[in-house]
């Protein structure tokens, strides 16, 4: 009987942590662990897949938060400007779509395709790319760099320092990362707060 | 007569259309959250485009009306300061009668540690200082009724 409580305790505390994300998740240094996860064209995409990535810009975003949308061009200059550099963008959508409807696959594919998405955009059905690494916010960014054989965290945090206005902007975070990177230095700044809407967990 | 008529059709309609939202700069936020007063302060970021914010919003409405004299309540939107007729559209709907301010500056890292070191940037978030005793607590979720009202209630004991 006291076993059976143990077990119902353990249960309990299973259910609660897998309903909400711990807070923990990825710091700059750690190793990240590959993914699999389908893309807006039906084809699964992981790291491993990109032989001759030096890293990558993964950016945890969605298609309804205002934010991401007034992040929209910037995530695909991004792409447009590192990708052929060996940091291509990944872009990863990670909201439930019972929560949130517009974020559903079916309303990525049409999103990426209207907004000519040319960076692969990921639907993390059951979060658990986004519980892994920890992302709260979108567009919320991860800038990793190939170290060896493994993806290492070298920078978290918000795109630059002006949501409303690119041009307005005079601290590119990610640009400044990635750039150091590509010198082989390290970012100058590696962790700023990612402001924008929270992801929509699923209920627990 | 017909004077004290319009007069009051136009009472009638301010009060209902609640208050007009001001735009506010962080030195602004800051001197609300430093301000000397008898009074508990709350302090609730919130959003147009943010559904768990919009669904708090009448719990802070009600705390002000229960505590009245006791806590001033101000409700800071962070929507884009090109949406500030929304807002006011937004405000004047629900006939909100707290503070209503947007804080215009899109630079958040400059200012969110500020607010309180802890906050990854998510809204709703709520800070509530008691400036008499120094007390302050910062919640970044959604909050229940009665969770909002047992914050206000800790921070407006003494001591």
């Amino acid at each position: 009987m006291k076993n059976l409580n143990i077990l119902v305790a353990s249960l309990a505390l299973l259910v609660f942590f897998a309903g909400r994300p711990t807070g923990s998740g990825y710091e700059v240094g750690d190793k990240v662990k590959d993914f699999s996860l389908k893309s807006v064209d039906g084809k699964m995409v992981s790291l491993a897949d990109y032989k001759t990535a030096k890293g990558f810009i993964v950016i945890f975003d969605c298609n309804t938060c205002p934010f991401s949308k007034a992040y929209l061009n910037r995530i695909k200059a991004l792409n447009d400007k590192y990708a052929d550099n060996g940091f291509p963008v990944i872009a990863i959508n990670s909201n439930d779509s019972k929560r949130s409807p517009g974020d559903s696959y079916k309303e990525m594919v049409k999103y990426a395709k209207k907004n000519d998405y040319q960076h692969p955009y990921l639907y993390d059905e059951d979060q658990s790319v986004a519980t892994r690494f920890g992302a709260t916010n979108t567009p919320h960014v991860y800038v990793l760099k190939k170290t060896g054989n493994e993806m290492v965290v070298d920078y978290i945090g918000a795109i630059d320092n002006n949501t409303k206005d690119a041009d307005a902007a005079d601290k590119k975070y990610v640009e400044d990362a990635v750039d150091a990177l590509l010198k082989g230095q390290k970012p100058g700044v590696t962790k700023t707060k990612a402001i924008g809407c929270t992801i929509k967990w699923k209920e627990a | 007569m017909k004077n004290t008529l319009v007069i009051l059709l136009i009472a009638v309609a301010a009060v209902a259309n609640g208050q007009s939202v001001e735009v506010i700069k962080v030195p602004d936020l800051q001197q609300l959250m430093e301000q000397e007063s008898e009074e508990v302060q709350v302090i609730n970021f919130w959003a147009t485009w943010c559904a768990p914010c919009i669904k708090e919003l009448p719990y802070f409405e009600k705390a002000r009306e229960s505590y009245a004299d006791k806590i001033k309540v101000h409700l800071v939107s962070l929507d884009f300061a090109d949406q500030l007729e929304k807002v006011n559209r937004f405000a004047s709907r629900k006939a909100l009668k707290s503070n209503l301010y947007l804080l215009d500056n899109v630079d958040y890292n400059s200012w969110i540690n500020k607010v309180d070191p802890s906050w990854t940037g998510a809204i709703p978030a709520t800070l509530i200082i008691n400036p008499k005793t120094g007390k302050r607590k910062f919640v970044e979720s959604e909050m229940k009724e009665e969770e909002l009202n047992a914050i206000i209630k800790e921070l407006l004991t003494k001591s």
